[in-house]
């Protein structure tokens, strides 16, 4: 397996990406590729906290809403131009997950994602509810495209592609470096055992919360991008059924590690533009699609070759260590 | 006065609704140790298999009921088997994933089954009961009603059989339990069983009040995990007491403060008591 080395597959990808418009038959192909890959963002932070942290975070979709509305309500209602507003998008969900992070990050296990599915149900009621905010169940309409930058004008979908596809990459290095940092390895000890990683000397809720900021980051983030690229909303943003979604793109692809969510994310979509003729029925097949894969699959797809590479080197070279690639998660007993 | 006390049977109303729904979901969690996402969409199809029975078939409100609790036990059960049973060596995120996929499966067959509308569930009690000054309408009294029969039953059921101290033993000691030769399964498939007539029974009652759509699980079990939450994860009083609680703050919350924010009462209600006490409100020992 020595042909397969990380370095040529990520540009590999990155020029199949890049070229992706010149190959696409039309705009709408350009549409749903833009938005699967904003949803790539913000899987890619849930896979922090949930599959590198182990916390599994149910109000995702709530955090990726806020920094959506954040774009929406200051470009439409208060003249920002969308480049400002942006960053505020993610630097408010930030904040407010310093705020959710630090109650909801003293509960473990399934207590924590119990009270953020709670936390998340809040979000989309105060969305929905708070009209003079957030225009209630009519959404926010005729959100502007992002402003001209550099000649390129961005309520193009070929321009808005490129855009989107910048951020992906920008958000995938910046995954990359924290993985692969001490950091990451903190994290990814918190996950595998917090009671081991404390005796170790971690301080647990710094660096669980750091986690959880940093993922509903990407979550805002990805909705401010969503806001400027469709360019209307609604209180449905919110969800549970899109962190449903998220989960499923991160597990389908493999948990904790970081090639997987981007390929759930990406293949989920493009297989239920295929499946069209199933539309809102498609969870009659993803639904048990999922509960397979959780028991017959549970590394997903990634994480399932990375296992079977590891062996392979295990077998070939029993003596040094193979190289740390980001393990997918293990056996991690509830407590 | 009058004002006050119909508010008073509002909270009975859906206190007995959600400590129906509680109950199940905090059996199996006595069971699983892992909350069931899926109950939700228990709850749902018991109002559709009802709603089919009544509507399609002309059975009259009771046969639809007891048709719900079958089917639902039996869609319960089902998941125990092919679903958890065998996750039960997997780590709990796996858990909390399979059951979002059989949540998502059954919502989507439901809607595949009988479309996006909101379909409207007859009852045979329409008529209103006048005491004094005070209407009470006959379907609220009998949720009541029922609801308090159902956990009386299952209280008795639980304390005085041998089959319900199975249960309570595999909840409170699993190894425990098999060393004095209680078969795991049985009681896992039982207690599921039990969970889903109770959800299925829930729902029929209280849909008549309320319409039968496919997400109609999504409030009512996320109340039910804050019940059981404050209640104490895997404690019948404790369900039954923070159902109540819930119902009453929902009643009380939606007439002197504002119908508009009264479902988020509840989850505001979880918030602010875990801030305060990480563990649950009746809960001994941390999580």
């Amino acid at each position: 397996m020595k042909m397969f080395n990380p370095t040529a597959g990520w540009t590999l990808l990155l020029a199949l990406a890049l070229a992706f418009p010149f190959m696409a038959g039309n705009d709408y192909h350009l549409t749903v590729m833009s938005t699967a890959y904003i949803y790539a963002i913000a899987t890619v932070g849930l896979n922090l906290i949930t599959g590198y942290t182990g916390q599994f975070n149910l109000a995702h979709s709530g955090f990726m809403a806020v920094g959506a509305y954040t774009v929406g309500i200051l470009t439409v209602d208060h003249g920002f131009p969308f480049w400002a507003a942006l960053p505020l998008a993610g630097l408010v969900a930030a904040v407010l997950g310093v705020f959710v992070g630090l109650v909801s990050l003293r509960l473990k296990t399934h207590f924590f994602s119990i009270f953020t599915l709670c936390v998340g149900y809040i979000m989309f009621l105060l969305i929905e509810k708070w009209e003079s905010l957030t225009h209630g169940t009519v959404g926010i309409v005729g959100i502007p495209a992002p402003e001209p930058f550099a000649g390129l004008d961005f309520s193009e979908p070929r321009a808005l592609y490129y855009l989107v596809l910048g951020f992906l990459v920008a958000s995938l290095w910046v995954m990359h470096r924290i993985v692969r940092s001490l950091l990451g390895r903190t994290f990814m000890a918190i996950r595998n055992s917090d009671d081991l990683a404390q005796a170790l000397g971690i301080d647990l809720m710094r660096n669980k919360l750091l986690a959880f900021v940093l993922s509903v980051f990407f979550a805002g983030l990805a909705g401010g991008l969503y806001a400027g690229s469709v360019r209307f909303l609604g209180p449905g943003i919110a969800g549970v059924e899109h962190t449903f979604d998220m989960t499923m793109y991160m597990l389908v692809g493999g948990i904790g590690t970081l090639l997987g969510p981007l390929l759930g994310a990406i293949g989920v979509p493009w297989l239920t533009q295929y499946l069209q003729f199933l539309q809102e029925y498609r969870f009659v097949v993803f639904g048990p699609l999922l509960v397979l894969l959780v028991i017959f699959l549970p590394h997903g797809i990634v994480g399932t070759w990375l296992n079977r590479r590891r062996r392979q080197a295990a077998k070939a070279a029993p003596a040094p260590a193979p190289a740390p690639a980001p393990a997918p998660v293990q056996e991690v007993r509830h407590a | 006065m009058e004002l006050f006390l119909q508010q008073v049977l509002n909270g009975l109303t859906l206190g007995g609704v959600y400590a129906l729904v509680a109950l199940g979901l905090t059996l199996v969690y006595g069971i699983l140790h892992v909350p069931n996402f899926a109950h939700g969409a228990f709850y749902m199809a018991g109002a559709y298999s009802a709603f089919f029975l009544i509507n399609r078939l002309g059975l009259n409100y009771w046969w639809g009921m007891l048709g719900a609790a079958v089917t639902v036990a039996l869609i319960s059960v089902l998941s125990e088997r092919l679903v958890f049973h065998p996750l039960r060596k997997a780590p709990y995120l796996h858990h909390m994933i399979a059951s979002i996929g059989i949540l998502l499966f059954l919502e989507a067959g439901a809607q595949a089954l009988w479309g996006a509308d909101f379909h409207r569930m007859e009852t045979p009690y329409t008529q209103l009961l006048t005491f004094g000054s005070l209407t009470l309408p006959a379907q609220r009294l009998l949720i009541i009603g029922a609801a308090f029969l159902l956990v009386v039953l299952l209280q008795l059921f639980l304390t005085k059989t041998i089959t319900g101290a199975t249960i309570v033993a595999m909840a409170q000691n699993r190894e425990g339990a098999a060393l004095v030769g209680i078969d795991a399964n049985r009681v896992a498939m039982l207690t599921f069983a039990i969970a889903g007539a109770l959800a299925g029974m829930a729902a029929v009652l209280y849909a008549p009040i309320n319409l039968v759509y496919t997400s109609m699980g999504h409030l009512v079990i996320t109340k039910a995990f804050v019940i059981i939450v404050l209640g104490g994860m895997g404690s019948v009083p404790g369900a039954i007491a923070g159902g109540l609680i819930i119902g009453f703050a929902e009643a009380f919350g939606a007439f002197y403060i504002s119908t508009d924010y009264k479902d988020i009462i509840a989850f505001a209600l979880l918030v602010l008591i875990l801030s305060v006490r990480p563990q649950g409100l009746f809960a001994r020992g941390a999580h």
